[in-house]
């Protein structure tokens, strides 16, 4: 019914066939792009649920034959039956060497990230970003040579007074040249390009809108930076850190090369001037000696321990990463 | 509290290219003005140099003197941070802190002034937002993001922060130009209410905005393309929309061009 009393011809004029939607062209491209994706997405799916069932499946054998707590002791014999083995060693040397360099590499790396965006000047900027993204291609057996010919030495001094002003406390205890406090400082240097990269990146798109939202109402740079800068690329500053983490957690040879090795049965050691092994170190160290099946697996349940601590680390940033996202959209 | 600005011989740079060329006016305190002109002649750029917020883009500067009360806020002296600490200002597009929630949009100015007295805070918000009609609407939900607002809401609420650090005068470049109409009148009408305590002064590409809110109207005009915008006249609204003195603003709000 139509309200003006104008009658509607609501039908189609009769006669005419209704026209089939014409089918283009292109189907098969999409198709096909579609197609490979999804196989792309499932392989990685795949791969990471073997290597987790690959690790879990040569780990337990070797860790119900263990005979002491597998977390918890110190000692690591895998040479002879039975087996000892144990990883409280291994996880204070890896964590404590990437809790320095994520304290040295995080507040540096966004530093220099925010003096690339906002203070230097723009034909200053671009090289110093091209520098910083430089140090990430060194490979890491330079730094690991670097690290054992020139830095230990220069860095040891500077423990040398730690320890004798500090000493009293249980981290500053002095002990070796070559220790996880050395490891922690070239780490840091290994990842302040993650950190720096990333956080630039996040940095440059604060949108001009927020920061001059800030200067409006009468912000210092530091002030803009603070308001708007800062909030802004917190999500990516937090990504960039677990993601340096991440390889801070793993590095292997550069911390083979530089850390030395304690003599089993060495008494246990607060001081972040001790020599140790980390995860990777201690497998790296080993990797030509795996020929047994239960030795192997020794090594293998130290990787998965390695493997659990990083996929930790990466749930907890996801959940503080959602946790402010009602306030980044 | 309103300031009186007098404009100068202004004229302003980016860079190397002039981008408007000797501009002198008077912007009485107390009331609304308008500045119109067709895109890219100046009439943002001026605007921005009221509140010292054109030197924020590379290379931007001005010569000639921007009076406020008799102080010149180009003065050797005279600290930028200042200036936009007495000079509010509110953006084209809503841009509330995407981070914050509600209150702390609000109270972001105050916080920059180290004020941490919660009571005070509390106090200035809520004035803020009643003084830009917004307490009603979001006053049960203060500590929800503020991006999670209409885009009309937004706007009150960027007014809101503006005016939370009771600013001299109050700048807006295009307020309404993101806005829906019914949103556009609410703004509006919080410019007619503000007006008593405020020198406001308006950028707006509608026409009929200008006519509707202000007292007195700049028209903006550019000689040629690539040549530097100019201020062809400025004088009260209703003079301006019926009988102006030159013929190129009567050519531009009777539609000939722009």
């Amino acid at each position: 019914m139509s309200v003006t009393g104008v009658p509607v011809d609501l039908e189609p004029p009769s006669g005419q066939e209704p026209t089939e939607v014409p089918r283009g062209p292109g189907r098969l491209g999409d198709r096909l792009f579609g197609g490979s994706a999804t196989l792309a997405g499932t392989i990685v799916i795949a791969l990471v649920t073997l290597v987790g069932v690959f690790l879990l499946a040569q780990a337990i054998p070797a860790i119900a034959k263990d005979q002491v707590n597998f977390l918890w002791s110190r000692e690591w014999n895998v040479d002879s039956e039975p087996l000892r083995f144990g990883v409280r060693d291994l996880l204070w040397a890896t964590v404590v060497t990437s809790i320095i360099a994520m304290l040295l590499a995080v507040p540096v790396g966004v530093a220099v990230a925010l003096f690339i965006t906002e203070y230097a000047p723009r034909w200053l900027a671009r090289p110093a970003a091209q520098l910083v993204d430089l140090l990430a291609a060194v490979p890491s057996i330079v730094y690991g040579l670097w690290g054992v010919a020139t830095f230990t030495p220069f860095v040891g001094p500077l423990q040398n007074w730690l320890g004798s002003t500090l000493g009293w406390i249980p981290l500053f205890a002095p002990k070796y040249q070559s220790s996880l406090f050395v490891v922690g400082i070239v780490l840091a240097i290994m990842i302040l390009p993650i950190v720096t990269a990333l956080s630039r990146e996040v940095f440059s798109q604060t949108p001009r809108t927020h920061k001059e939202a800030a200067l409006a109402l009468g912000a210092t740079k530091w002030e803009m930076i603070r308001t708007a800068v800062l909030p802004y690329g917190q999500p990516g500053v937090i990504s960039a850190a677990m993601l340096a983490l991440g390889r801070a957690l793993g590095e292997t040879i550069a911390v083979t090369m530089i850390l030395s090795a304690l003599a089993p049965g060495s008494p246990w050691s607060w001081s972040l001037f001790n020599g140790g092994a980390t995860f990777a170190s201690l497998i790296a160290n080993n990797a030509a000696e795996f020929d047994s099946p239960e030795k192997t697996g020794a090594y293998i349940a130290a990787g998965l321990v390695l493997f659990v601590l990083t996929f930790v680390v990466n749930a907890i940033a996801r959940i503080v990463i959602e946790r402010r996202k009602a306030f980044t959209e | 509290m309103a300031k009186r600005i007098d404009v100068e011989n202004l004229s302003i740079f980016y860079g190397s290219f002039k981008a408007v060329e000797d501009v002198s006016m008077t912007i009485e305190p107390r009331s609304v003005t308008a500045f119109i002109g067709s895109s890219g002649c100046g009439k943002s750029t001026v605007l921005r140099t009221l509140n010292r917020m054109h030197e924020v883009v590379p290379g931007g500067r001005v010569e000639g003197k921007v009076l406020l009360d008799g102080t010149d806020l180009y003065g050797s002296s005279v600290d930028p941070v200042g200036v936009r600490r007495t000079v509010g200002m509110v953006f084209q597009r809503p841009n509330p802190f995407p981070t914050m929630t509600i209150y702390e949009n609000v109270a972001a100015g105050l916080r920059l002034n180290g004020v941490k007295n919660k009571k005070r805070l509390d106090e200035t918000v809520e004035r803020s937002l009643r003084g830009a009609n917004l307490w009603n609407e979001v006053k049960d939900r203060l500590d929800k993001p503020g991006a999670g607002l209409s885009g009309g809401q937004q706007q009150r609420l960027c007014i809101a922060r503006a005016i939370a650090v009771e600013p001299q005068v109050l700048l807006m470049d295009e307020p309404c130009s993101a806005l829906d109409p019914i949103s556009t009148l609410a703004v509006e009408d919080l410019i007619t209410e503000l007006k008593p305590k405020y020198t406001i002064v308006i950028v707006t590409h509608n026409m009929q905005q200008a006519a509707r809110v202000s007292d007195r109207t700049a028209f903006f005009n550019l000689s040629a393309q690539g040549k530097p915008g100019n201020l062809i006249e400025i004088d009260d609204t209703t003079k301006i929309f019926n009988n102006p003195t030159e013929k190129a603003t009567e050519d531009y709000i009777s539609g000939r061009f722009g």
